[in-house]
């Protein structure tokens, strides 16, 4: 059998004790299997997203915004996607996408500021956590030390789930200009306030990254010309240098769609699915569509039913995609339950996104995921065996 | 009897300055100064330091102002139109956009400038805090004319009445814009002003229920905008009259009285404070002086001018352990810089898209909440911006040619790419200049003298010794303590 067999039939302390060197990025061994997150910012709409065509409630809710039948791209007799999405339907057919419906957890937040929280630090509704998931999963099980970083975030200031106190992490703008002003960094020295204490460690992983991190790879693929065209270009530019990540996390924003949510939304899905669908492409040219994971996420979805703003206030449940070379693809969970609103008009939870984070660390990296998650949440089939 | 005339007037003389509050001296007039403005020069840290505290914060308080000192854009005056862009062919649809793009970037070069010369840099520092506050993006709004009215209006009630500022500050016609308020209706009431006034502008999350956000979007209800002016409009159709309940208590309240509501309850005063406090004196509120000057302010009727008088008095504000323990914001680092080292500059158009690059594009606060601040300000990208535009600054004699050249790398990301500016861009960043050995002459002869004034602290790479001049200026300023205040 391949060493990818021989090591998921063994467990993963022998692995470590046969062999020493497994913590090495190797595709099949934990992080050498690498995760991609991409945040829907602002609370992207999943009901017109991966939308209920056959329910007669979806369009009685949606008189203006449901997206009509005759529109949707059919996936099953009941479920279909945005047409905006068009370009992720070959992925559809190769069945490297899943399409995970219900997310959400009990309690739920309206604020996005509070919800996107609990989602980054996988916490309870009541709770306040300052840690990310990925930051406690990387203080439980650290990645091996000759990793350029934990994780890298494209195009934005904020670590979101991979804030941690040992998370060794970097904001990336621009890999190449990144480069070319690493060596302004200087040295680490004694301790004093917080924020010092925060610039010295950012110095510190830039002093490492630097090193380790060239981006010169030419790409046939073609990226598309937007913002989120060229967060991906980045990210493919962070796995091509080979230098060792665990994590890259990249952002789409604008999906707050309170008005004019019909031109917003279908532009926002058109550069998702154009930007995902060219992410596949630079991965397979690279060798990394096996080894690398894409997940999306968001603070919660929308209200089902729409208001007169043409647009739509902030909701709870919401479905988000999985893809990669070794998904299963299809649907997941329980299609919305539109006859059964709460008493705010919203969506009950049928799969608490925790669920989705123990995926990542169980299926995909082969790790311990009750403790980072604090709690035991039930892994989804979603990685092929 | 002379010997003991003597005696006693020196001794009256001795009691009568011990009698009087200490003095602050250099480091606290410099620790005052550079978290209220923008950097304090050698000159105003003199100035400063012969006065008491109290009389210190009373000199800040009483020149504040309710105006800016340069003048705007001449365009702020102009009628404008909210012109639908959808009928428009391409060619005029870019080129209204390019023209907007202009004004907003020209609209920051103005506040830049101002911030830069203003007498009272307090005034801007809390006209930036409310800009953060009762924010509003001009990627929403589009209109610079609107975007410009709420920064005179912020300005205005800077100091004044936090009462007054939150009934203008909602009904401003840019902020109408920005939280959808036009958009409720009676018949379907949307939720995002009345949620976002609660969580963000008064209480705090977590101090009233979803109920409550319902209820009282139905109370906003009829606040609109007239289209052709540009103002506020009430549409009573559209107002729901019907009974409401906001925080437990009912009526048919309008939007007036549920502001009403949420001023008279006590979080909102704590909220301020600790908002202020997390901006001038540490990340970390200390409760119980949170809880006496939120008591204070709302005695008060909401005097913004009496909660900065008790924080910026207050031991807290003084401590060792709160001395660089804030992070510079980008324009506070920018103009900052500008400001304390007294920059000769030609227009302030640059610093815009550099304020930007590092992650504070003025007009356009990432989302509802505003700029995060503190520790989030820097990551590894950023902090390289920084110290990289701190080096183009003070490489050279000619830091103009530096800037330029340094120019063309920048992205101009968020802002959009200057309009045929390409010269005029090149020609605003050769006029910078450093007058070091000008600068150097304020200074007193301490051989730390440098130090002390450019840091809020001991640098984590001491100064080897003898480095003085623009070279002590260039490593004090790559120093990881310059980032802090």
């Amino acid at each position: 059998m391949n060493k990818r067999d021989f090591l998921k039939t063994i467990g993963a302390a022998s692995v470590a004790a046969m062999f020493p060197h497994a913590a090495i990025a190797a595709p099949g061994s934990a992080y050498g299997n690498l995760l991609i997150l991409v945040e829907l910012k602002g609370g992207n709409d999943g009901l017109n997203t991966v939308i209920p065509y056959a329910a007669s409630e979806y369009y009685a809710l949606r008189p203006r915004l449901g997206i009509a039948r005759d529109q949707v791209l059919q996936l099953d007799q009941r479920t279909g996607l945005h047409p905006s999405l068009q370009a992720l339907m070959p992925l559809w057919q190769a069945r490297e996408l899943a399409v995970v419906q219900g997310l959400g957890y009990p309690n739920p937040n309206l604020s996005h500021f509070r919800s996107i929280e609990i989602w980054d630090t996988a916490a309870n509704s009541s709770e306040y956590l300052s840690d990310g998931w990925l930051g406690r999963a990387f203080a439980q099980a650290p990645t091996p030390k000759s990793y350029a970083a934990d994780g890298v975030v494209v195009g934005g200031a904020d670590l979101g789930p991979l804030a941690g106190p040992t998370t060794r992490a970097i904001a990336l703008t621009n890999p190449e200009q990144f480069i070319r002003q690493a060596r302004l960094a200087g040295q680490s020295a004694p301790l004093r306030t917080g924020a010092l204490q925060h610039i010295m460690r950012v110095e510190s992983d830039v002093v490492q990254a630097a090193g380790t991190l060239n981006a010169e790879y030419a790409f046939r693929t073609e990226f598309p010309r937007s913002g989120f065209g060229n967060a991906v270009r980045a990210a493919a530019q962070v796995v091509a240098t080979k230098a060792g990540v665990a994590v890259i996390k990249v952002e789409l924003n604008g999906f707050d769609t309170h008005s004019n949510q019909a031109p917003v939304q279908a532009r926002l899905l058109r550069d998702l699915a154009d930007g995902l669908a060219a992410l596949k492409s630079a991965l397979v040219e690279i060798g990394r569509w096996d080894s690398a994971l894409i997940v999306t996420y968001a603070e919660f979805g929308r209200r089902p039913r729409e208001n007169q703003s043409g647009g739509t206030d902030h909701g709870t449940a919401n479905a988000h995609f999985v893809m990669g070379g070794r998904v299963a693809g299809g649907l997941y969970g329980e299609p919305p339950a539109l006859a059964r609103l709460d008493g705010g008009g919203n969506l009950p939870h049928t799969l608490d996104f925790r669920q989705l984070y123990a995926t990542v660390l169980q299926r995909w990296w082969s790790l311990d995921s009750q403790g980072p998650l604090r709690g035991r949440f039930a892994p989804l089939p979603l990685i092929k065996a | 009897m002379t010997l003991f005339r003597i005696v006693a007037a020196v001794t009256a003389a001795f009691f009568a300055t011990s009698a009087a509050a200490a003095v602050l001296g250099r480091d606290d007039a410099r620790h005052l100064l550079a978290r209220t403005s923008f950097g304090a020069t050698p000159a105003d840290v003199d100035a400063y330091a012969r006065l008491t505290r109290e009389q210190a914060v009373e000199r800040l308080l009483s020149s504040a102002r309710t105006q800016t000192v340069t003048a705007p854009p001449a365009w702020v005056g102009e009628q404008f139109q909210f012109r639908a862009l959808k009928g428009l062919s391409p060619d005029e649809r870019q080129m209204i956009q390019r023209e907007r793009r202009q004004k907003g970037i020209e609209l920051r070069a103005w506040w830049l400038e101002e911030m830069r010369v203003t007498p009272s840099p307090f005034t801007e520092k809390m006209t930036l805090f409310w800009h953060n506050h009762f924010v509003s993006s001009d990627q929403k709004v589009r209109v610079p004319q609107l975007m410009h009215r709420q920064n005179a209006l912020l300005r205005r009630h800077a100091l004044g009445s936090f009462a007054a500022l939150l009934h203008d500050a909602s009904r401003d016609p840019a902020m109408v814009i920005y939280l959808d308020s036009a958009s409720n209706r009676k018949a379907q009431p949307n939720e995002n002003f009345a949620r976002e006034v609660m969580e963000l502008f008064t209480l705090g999350e977590g101090h009233y229920t979803e109920q409550d956000v319902k209820e009282a979007a139905r109370a906003f209800t009829g606040w609109s905008i007239d289209r052709d002016r540009g103002e506020f409009l009430f549409r009573p159709f559209q107002h729901d009259e019907g009974s409401k309940t906001v925080l437990g208590r009912t009526g048919n309240l309008d939007g007036d009285a549920v502001l009403k509501i949420l001023l008279a309850h006590p979080r909102t005063a704590e909220h301020i404070v600790e908002k202020l406090w997390r901006e001038f004196v540490s990340p970390t509120p200390d409760r119980a002086e949170v809880q006496r000057i939120a008591r204070l302010f709302r005695d008060s009727r909401y005097d913004i001018r009496t909660a900065m008088r008790a924080l910026l008095t207050s031991d807290a504000f003084y401590a060792p352990q709160n001395r660089a323990a804030l992070v510079k914001s980008p324009v506070e680092l920018v103009v900052g810089t500008l400001r304390q080292f007294r920059f000769s500059t030609g227009e302030m158009l640059p610093f815009a898209f550099t304020t930007a690059q590092l992650g504070q594009n003025l007009f356009a606060p990432p989302n509802v909440k505003g700029w995060p601040g503190g520790e989030v300000w820097i990551n590894s990208s950023t902090l390289l911006a920084r110290k990289a535009f701190l080096e183009r600054l003070f490489r050279s004699d000619d830091p103009g040619a530096v800037m330029r050249t340094a120019a063309e790398r920048v992205p101009m990301k968020g802002i959009g790419a200057v309009d045929n500016g390409r010269e005029r861009f090149a020609r605003a960043l050769a006029e910078v200049r450093f007058d070091a050995a000008g600068w150097f002459a304020q200074l007193p002869p301490a051989t730390d003298a440098v130090q002390r004034v450019v840091l809020a602290a001991a640098p984590v790479t001491p100064l080897p010794p003898g480095t003085t001049g623009l070279e002590a200026v260039r490593l004090l300023t790559q120093d990881p303590v310059y980032q802090l205040k």
